[in-house]
């Protein structure tokens, strides 16, 4: 079992700090009505943070072999082009269609 | 019998997979020698249409997922551990699981057609009949009102478990079991193309997945994913399917382009021509294979955006394709031909592969694909690379390795007889069908008008299609021939240059008495830079430990067709206890000691 | 469970087929919420999002699970250390958070059938259960998994030696926790 760098306890604490945090700065876009016009990309970005943080840290995909970053990464990147492909297949063709 | 039923040899699931997936595809021959039958003339010989949709359906169904994807696993499973110079999969019990799993899932399937009483049903046979896509709505309830569909989705659901396990485990296997010095480009081209197959099924089934388990819902519990009443969209049925679907014919086809790039050096006595070239040309085939499923969705209404994008991606997978082809015949010309049944095969994959191919590329125009699609022009593309491309590479597989899975040489007359009859009988079968297609004539139907001209190409059809069962009969024939026969096949009848030759035929429980170094990609031949590797010891030079067998893979794989008819008969209670089998199997396997 | 043989890559295979199992899953979720997304403002009838999402409540539900990831990571430290006191008391914590998330879902889904939101009622209902449902099975099996092992280690069965099986549970832990993320982002915070 190859151990190079190890995050310590000290750390996961810290990553779980910053989980609640921005979970509570997500809440607070959402809620803020000032933010609504950037809400979904400011959340998508936060998420996606939140998200990199558990894999990287949690998962330890930071400090395990590079091998890991690509059987998990391939498929993820493959998920989120099946996600954005349909939703432009169903929306960006309904607004071309309807001239939106 | 016992050991049979619990072993984990890689070596004997090969076999179970063989013997199973060749019985499932005797039985789509079957299906596809009456339809042949009830087309050959304009009236029919009096099968229904209703019995024409199970049919159609079943043909496609079975020839997919219970014939050509489990042939294929037989090799992955025989060939594979030897060819990287393993003692087996990383997950012996987990291969064994996958056999039974389709085992069952195929025979669920298939018990539809004679489950038509249990259902109340008028007649004998519930067989699913809305075609081997099923597509929405009608496959909703009310167009689809007995249970076939769900037959269908049920079995599928199990069949995709079996083909997600095999995937995660030959992924690790060919990653991390492969002998000392037998680096990743000294990969045979065979369990090459296998690793890239298998990363397309860890990432489309479970797409379809999602699609049945929609589906099942809606069925089942009065949902509307796919009903317009509800405001559910039926073309999202079609996405989801196709993103399976198109992937999944990758799926079909590396594994056979693989067999190819194995047999044709062999008899060649010529390494593959380019194969650096030939690996990364399967890689991004199955790479581009993600880009155009909606190819089969032409017709739709996708938009001109969505239609462009999709015939550019269709075209460009044409270019690793051809490379390959390229590489094939460099690697025939110039070498010392042996024309043996299995180069037959192989050649005859090149060129039948080439018939498909150039009828795909003309799908890939959209404008031309709103003629074609639906027509027997499609079908006429889809048996070229399935039938002319999978099967005839599957048929060389089995000539090349049957001494090795056997110990016993096929006949080499029958073969002769098997491969010509085939290749004539493909062409006259599908053939026409270009030009019934392209003449109008739809596919599904159960009969034709004579005034649409095609009935001289469906004669053909039959007679080609009949053509092709003889033939297969003589294969069957020189199958069980040789099972009389003494086992005495030598370890390397055709001078192969890859590991799974280095030991006798068929090889020791233990695969090879010292596990070897490899320092090159063929290890068993003398070439200009090397010489080949040193013999294997007669006997290992200390025991070597056998992994028993076990009961748990195949009596947790019972549990999931319990589940299914518990939910074909709406009975919960047999729905649970099937879940039980499934968690107590579960529990047991993981507990069990058991050391590879 | 098997001593460890040389691997030609040098990593442990139930590890390597785990991370495989995970980037699938990655296409199962995947393929659910495109479905969510794909439907978004296509029900014919309400209820519709807004009136039903409770995002205060589910807010509670992300922290728990996150807390839970917390958990399984020091619980999967102390197993690796040989601290099988901490390891058994942080798994049995991973596990009730877990449950925690699983009563908030259950709260969550017959507070929305009281206000009208079946599995059948509109597009919003169907995606919504079939997503979030699909997430709450793969908590279920989770916890489920998480009490075998700490069953195991009452019995004493658990210990550094198995830190590979623990740290596997951990890899499915998480992964499910990441997921909830995504759903949280686009089903509740996206309307």
């Amino acid at each position: 079992m190859s151990e190079q760098a190890h995050a310590t306890t000290g750390t996961y604490l810290r990553v779980a700090a910053i989980l609640v945090m921005v979970t509570l700065i997500e809440v607070g876009v959402f809620y803020v009505p000032a933010f609504h016009t950037v809400l979904v990309p400011v959340l998508l970005v936060l998420s996606a943070f939140k998200f990199t943080l558990v894999v990287m840290f949690y998962m330890h995909l930071k400090f395990d072999n590079r091998f890991f970053v690509f059987l998990f990464g391939g498929p993820l990147l493959l998920a989120l082009a099946v996600v954005v492909s349909l939703l432009f297949i169903f929306y960006g063709a309904l607004r071309l269609r309807t001239g939106v | 019998m016992k050991s049979w039923l619990t072993t984990t040899d890689h070596k004997r699931i090969g076999l179970l997979y063989f013997w199973t997936a060749f019985g499932f595809f005797l039985i789509g021959g079957t299906e596809a020698l009456i339809i042949r039958a009830q087309l050959v003339r304009p009236a029919g010989i009096g099968v229904s249409a209703e019995t024409f949709n199970q049919l159609f359906t079943m043909h496609g169904t079975t020839m997919i997922f219970l014939a050509l994807m489990p042939l294929s696993a037989a090799f992955f499973n025989f060939i594979i551990p030897l060819q990287i110079g393993a003692r087996d999969v990383a997950f012996p019990r987990l291969n064994a699981f996958s056999y039974w799993v389709f085992l069952l899932g195929g025979l669920l399937l298939n018990a539809s057609f004679v489950a038509g009483p249990l259902f109340g049903a008028d007649r004998l046979s519930v067989a699913p009949d809305a075609g081997w896509f099923a597509y929405a709505n009608l496959t909703s309830r009310q167009f689809s009102v007995g249970p076939n569909v769900d037959f269908w989705l049920l079995g599928l659901q199990i069949l995709g478990i079996a083909s997600l396990a095999a995937g995660f485990n030959f992924i690790v296997t060919i990653l991390n079991m492969r002998a000392p010095g037998m680096r990743m480009l000294r990969l045979p081209p065979f369990t090459w193309m296998t690793l890239v197959t298998q990363f397309l099924v860890i990432t489309a089934f479970p797409v379809i997945t999602v699609a049945l388990v929609l589906l099942m819902f809606d069925r089942f519990f009065g949902t509307h994913f796919f009903v317009p009443s509800g405001g559910g969209d039926p073309i999202l049925w079609q996405h989801l399917f196709w993103m399976f679907g198109h992937p999944e014919v990758y799926i079909l086809i590396l594994p056979a382009m693989g067999i190819v790039s194995e047999v044709l050096p062999t008899f060649s006595r010529k390494p593959l021509f380019g194969y650096t070239v030939v690996v990364y040309s399967g890689v991004v085939i199955a790479f581009l294979g993600w880009t155009v499923w909606a190819h089969h969705m032409f017709s739709t209404g996708l938009g001109p955006i969505a239609d462009s994008v999709f015939a550019g991606t269709t075209m460009l997978i044409a270019i690793p394709t051809g490379v390959k082809i390229f590489n094939w015949i460099g690697t025939l010309w110039g070498g010392q031909l042996r024309f043996t049944t299995a180069l037959l095969f192989a050649v005859g994959f090149i060129a039948m592969f080439i018939i498909g191919g150039l009828s795909g590329v003309s799908h890939a125009a959209a404008p031309a694909d709103l003629q074609q699609t639906d027509t027997y022009y499609v079908v006429a593309h889809i048996h070229y690379v399935l039938f002319g491309g999978t099967m005839l590479g599957l048929f060389a597989g089995m000539y090349y390795w049957w001494p090795k899975m056997t110990g016993r040489m096929l006949s080499e007359t029958l073969g002769r007889w098997h491969f010509w009859l085939t290749l004539i009988g493909m062409n006259l079968a599908f053939f026409p069908m270009h030009l019934s297609g392209l003449f109008g004539m739809p596919r599904r139907i159960y009969t034709y008008s004579a005034e649409l001209g095609v009935t001289r190409f469906n004669q053909l059809s039959t007679v080609g299609a009949l053509t092709i069962g003889i033939a297969t009969l003589i294969f069957f024939w020189n199958l069980l021939s040789t099972r009389r026969r003494p086992i005495n096949a030598p370890n390397n009848p055709w001078g192969g240059a890859t590991l799974e030759w280095a030991m006798s035929s068929p090889p020791p429980v233990y695969n090879f008495t010292v596990i070897p170094t490899v320092a090159n990609r063929l290890p068993l031949w003398q070439t200009e830079r090397h010489a080949p590797m040193e013999p294997l010891p007669e006997r290992p030079p200390a025991p070597i430990h056998v992994p028993g067998g076990s009961w748990w893979p195949m009596i947790t794989a019972l549990g999931m067709p319990v589940m299914a008819i518990g939910a074909l008969s709406r009975l919960l209670p047999v729905v649970l206890v099937g879940a039980a089998v499934l968690i107590v199997g579960i529990y047991r396997w993981a507990y069990e000691p058991f050391e590879t | 469970m098997a001593h460890a043989h040389r691997t030609s890559m040098g990593l442990d295979s139930r590890k390597m087929a785990f991370w495989a199992f995970i980037g699938s899953e990655c296409l199962l979720f995947g393929s659910l919420i495109s479905t969510y997304l794909v439907y978004k403002g296509r029900s014919l009838v309400g209820p519709y999002p807004h009136e039903v999402l409770n995002i205060p409540f589910t807010s509670f539900s992300t922290f728990d699970l996150l807390m839970s990831s917390l958990a399984m990571v020091l619980a999967l430290a102390a197993v690796q250390r040989g601290d099988m006191k901490q390891g058994k008391l942080w798994l049995l914590v991973t596990a009730l958070l877990g449950m925690v998330f699983l009563g908030g879902q259950f709260w969550e889904f017959s507070h929305f059938v009281r206000e009208g939101l079946g599995l059948t009622t509109n597009l919003f209902g169907s995606t919504f259960y079939v997503l979030t449902g699909t997430h709450g099975a793969h908590v279920t099996v989770g916890v489920i998994w998480l009490l075998t092992l700490w069953v195991q280690a009452l019995r004493g069965k658990l210990g550094p030696g198995q830190a590979l099986t623990v740290e596997i549970t951990g890899l499915y832990w998480h992964f499910v926790d990441v997921v909830w993320i995504v759903i949280f982002t686009v089903v509740y915070l996206i309307q």
